[in-house]
This record gives C-alpha cells, sequence and structure tokens, in this order.
C-alpha cells in the first residue's frame, strides 16, 4: 500500500487530499498511467506532467523514479513559498 | 538553528531582536521579512497550504545547505501557512555571520531556494474568487546563479 498525497489545484481537481493505493506500478510514470486511466477527473490532474512536481518520501524526485520501497507519494504544482 | 512553520502570526522585529541576542561573535546580521502583496488593491486573504512533514524537512536542507556555504554563525527561518490578511508577514529569514557579504548571499539564497523548493503554494482570494499564484519561470531561473 502506498500513500498517494495531492496539494493544491492537484487535489481540488482529484477531490481529495490523500488515499492509499495497491500498485504494482514500477515507477512514477507508471502510477500516473494507472491513476490516469482511473477517473475524468485523474485524467485531468494528470494532464500535463510539466506543469506538476513529485516528492517521493517527502523529497522532490523525477517522474521516471522508481517506486520500489516508497511509501508516500506526492503530486502537486511548482511551489510558490516565500 | 531554528525552522517555525506555523499558522500564527509572529512579530519580525520582535523575532529579529531575539535572533540577535543568542547570537555571539558574528560582525553581521542580515533580516529580510516577506509580506502579503496585494498589487491590485482587491486581495481579501492570502491562503497558504502546505506539505506538512515535508516543509520543515525542506527549509531545514536549504537552511544547512546556506550554513555550510557561508560559515553562518546562526540562522533562522519562520513561514506561515493558513489564511493570511494583506500586508501581514508571510515569512522572515534572518542569518548571521562574520561579515556581510557572507550573511546577505545566505540570506538571498536561502529565499531563492524557498521560493521554489519548500512546498508551499499561495492562492490569491478576491471578491470574484480564489486563484492559486503560478509559479514564475524567474523564480526557478534565480536558482542557477547559486
Amino acid at each position: 500500500m502506498i500513500d498517494l498525497l495531492y496539494f493544491a489545484w492537484v487535489r481540488e481537481r482529484i477531490g481529495l487530499p490523500r488515499e492509499g493505493v495497491e500498485t504494482d506500478a514500477a515507477t512514477v510514470a507508471d502510477l500516473v498511467a494507472e491513476l490516469r486511466a482511473r477517473e475524468e477527473r485523474y485524467a485531468l490532474a494528470f494532464a500535463d506532467l510539466s506543469a506538476l512536481r513529485v516528492a517521493l518520501d517527502q523529497e522532490l524526485s523525477e517522474f521516471d523514479a522508481p517506486l520500489a520501497g516508497v511509501r508516500e507519494v506526492a503530486f502537486f504544482p511548482p511551489m510558490t513559498g516565500g | 538553528m531554528r525552522i517555525a512553520v506555523q499558522p500564527a502570526a509572529f512579530d519580525p522585529s520582535a523575532e529579529a531582536g531575539l535572533f540577535a541576542a543568542g547570537v555571539s561573535g558574528a560582525g553581521a546580521l542580515v533580516t529580510f521579512t516577506g509580506l502579503v502583496r496585494d498589487l491590485s488593491g482587491r486581495l481579501s486573504a492570502m491562503e497558504i497550504e502546505h506539505y506538512p512533514g515535508m516543509t520543515e524537512r525542506a527549509i531545514r536542507a536549504i537552511a544547512e545547505e546556506a550554513a555550510a556555504r557561508w560559515q553562518l554563525i546562526d540562522v533562522l527561518v519562520i513561514h506561515r501557512h493558513g489564511r493570511l490578511a494583506p500586508g501581514e508577514p508571510i515569512m522572515m529569514v534572518a542569518t548571521a555571520a562574520a561579515h556581510r557579504a557572507e550573511a546577505f548571499a545566505a540570506a538571498e539564497f536561502l529565499m531563492d531556494y524557498l521560493k521554489s523548493r519548500a512546498p508551499f503554494w499561495k492562492k490569491e482570494v478576491t471578491a470574484d474568487g480564489a486563484e492559486w499564484v503560478a509559479a514564475k519561470d524567474e523564480d526557478e531561473a534565480a536558482l542557477w546563479r547559486w
């Protein structure tokens, strides 16, 4: 089981702040493909990966990164702190 | 080193005083306070979302890198989240170093990295609705100089 977390407009489009998924996806991109295939709201949220960032276990990562051993995956738009 | 991620308001001058009182041997202190900007005059609030857990880790990593790179004597980062009113302080950084060049450079580095590497997202609320603030290309470009 992997925890998925969504922030900002990704959270709003999907309509959830977090959920648990069972997946055999090897990489983040594979997981995204599974999510997109689920429902329209996921397809909309993940339509343009260049507008998204991903963190694996709270460290910024890349969409081609492997998921082996990862417990928490977060998707969000580019950050706007400061 | 103190990192605070909090919904509560803070007093920048009181924090600067506390920071200064806790530092010894520094030749330079630099403080920067970021405020909720209202360029249009229509902003009713700024809502700041963050990623609890990752936020503190990311800020600490950025602050540790700054401390090592510019041999800082101390560093402070405060960043708020939640609903803020126009003009309120959002965040503050303070750096203490032997010389001003290091203190200024480290403060700028902290600001550049907090903008695009700490997991915060700003939403502007006006009478017409609410809109997520888009990240700017120049914020990403600002990281290249470091």
